[in-house]
């Protein structure tokens, strides 16, 4: 099992916050959609602690 | 081909084209967003002196004007600052929205292209020159161009792709959000700010009045906040408007780490938030990015005209920021730092020491005024003051 960081886009204002927190270039921001990239994010949850929205979460997934 | 790629669209990077093109440089800005100014991120408060070094204030996008600060201790006492003492952010009131539109057109009438809706997604060298991929509404191309200055905010993925690590930790940024509310009572006249760790963990709740309403928000430190700032907000505007109206909800996320070491790389300049030009006590960035946009433009033509686009040469740029502001963000960081550990009893304790009677109160003022009471503090902030 690996973890990974999953949006919740209802909640999403899609701000940028958790792009400023991450260093392993995980998320990005197309317009006013946020993408986060799986194969990049490690789970490590530091922008689920700094998205003002509440809007992320760690996961568990198994592929 | 162009000569200089803005990326994003805010007043840093349109203050960056405009002052390109003035000088006769190929310019080009894009902004992911469709609508430049939209969704604001931003309390919108920037003091007239800031204001007025790049443009004349016109009531368009001027919301309100107001005369000063008030500031409310945890318990309430309130301590008020006129506004040439209350730092960068107080005098006007802007409305965003209207304002950094206005600037991309003048920076659009001095002879800059503008992209909106459109995303720099990738960065690749060659040469000496830099390919830009861009991605609008499905659709990418490739553009070149010799210098690319990343104005593009919090979220800087300029810096990301050209290595200037200006990753945030937990106690570099502020979470924020902000409504913009209706049907409350405040004196209009001021710019409000309440502090506390019960009220606001590492930050603080502002109010500013607009022409409509008031924009009501709150920044908090992730590292010490316990719940998310929309859940703390609610709980002061449930004590404090809790007949108000919400009409607006905008979140983001300032940078206050300080001064970083560059916010330069060969062929790229950071300005504004991407370069966390950011105020660390205040949070305040529009001010110091005009000015980094400024600089970054004339540093841009001259990297063109000279044929240079090293980090070697665009460091300039770096001195000139630094001159400018770098020493007062780094000196507010190492402020904002013993700040945050006060607990709310010492910050009540000092409020309490400032006289009422003090007449015109300055900041500096006050300070000197808590430090004759306190004077345990003095060592601990004497980098700020003196």
């Amino acid at each position: 099992m690996r973890k990974i960081v999953v949006v919740d886009r209802y909640r999403c204002a899609y701000c940028g916050a958790c792009i400023s927190v991450c260093k392993f270039n995980a998320n990005e921001l197309i317009e006013t959609f946020l993408h986060i990239y799986d194969d990049r994010c490690n789970g490590c949850g530091i922008c689920v602690k700094v998205c003002p929205m509440g809007a992320l979460k760690v996961i568990e997934c198994s592929t | 081909m162009f000569d200089v790629i803005v990326v994003g669209a805010g007043p840093g990077g349109s203050i960056a084209s405009k002052t390109c093109a003035e000088m006769g440089l190929d310019v080009l800005m894009v902004e992911k967003r469709q609508e430049i100014g939209v969704p604001v991120r931003c309390a919108e408060g920037i003091s007239k002196d800031a204001l007025e070094r790049f443009v004349k204030p016109k009531r368009s996008f001027i919301s309100r004007e107001v005369v000063g600060a008030k500031i409310f201790a945890p318990d309430g006492t309130e301590i008020v600052l006129s506004e040439e003492r209350a730092g960068n952010e107080v005098g006007y009131v802007l409305e965003r929205k209207i304002f950094d539109r206005y600037l991309a057109k003048l920076a659009s009438d001095a002879g800059a292209e503008v992209l909106v809706k459109t995303t720099a997604v990738s960065f690749e060298k060659k040469d000496d020159r830099v390919r830009v991929r861009l991605l609008r509404m499905g659709e990418e191309w490739d553009v070149e161009t010799k210098i690319v200055i990343g104005a593009d905010g919090v979220e800087s993925r300029v810096a990301k792709f050209f290595g200037i690590d200006t990753t945030l930790k937990l106690n570099e940024v502020e979470s924020c959000v902000q409504y913009l509310m209706t049907n409350i009572d405040f004196d209009p006249d001021y710019c409000h700010f309440w502090l506390g760790k019960s009220i606001a963990p590492g930050g603080y709740v502002w109010l500013f009045p607009k022409r409509i309403g008031a924009n009501v928000g709150i920044g908090v430190m992730p590292s010490l906040a316990k719940k998310t700032p929309k859940e703390y907000l609610d709980d002061f505007v449930s004590k404090k408007f809790s007949d108000g109206k919400v009409v607006e909800f905008v979140a983001g996320a300032v940078p206050v780490c300080g001064e970083i070491e560059t916010a330069v790389s060969d062929n790229v300049m950071l300005v504004g938030d991407a370069a966390r030009h950011a105020d660390p006590i205040t949070g305040g960035g529009i001010a110091n990015a005009m000015k980094a946009g400024y600089y970054a433009g004339i540093v841009a033509f001259e990297a063109v005209k000279r044929g240079d686009f090293s980090a070697r040469f665009l460091r300039r740029y770096d001195k000139l920021w630094k001159d400018d502001f770098g020493r007062n963000l780094a000196r507010k960081r190492r402020l904002q730092q013993k700040l945050i550990d006060m607990d709310d009893d010492t910050l009540n304790r000092i409020f309490h020491s400032i006289p009422r009677n003090i007449g015109e109160l300055s900041v500096r003022a006050i300070v000197l005024e808590i430090f004759k009471r306190n004077p345990k503090l003095l060592w601990d902030v004497k980098d700020f003051i003196f």
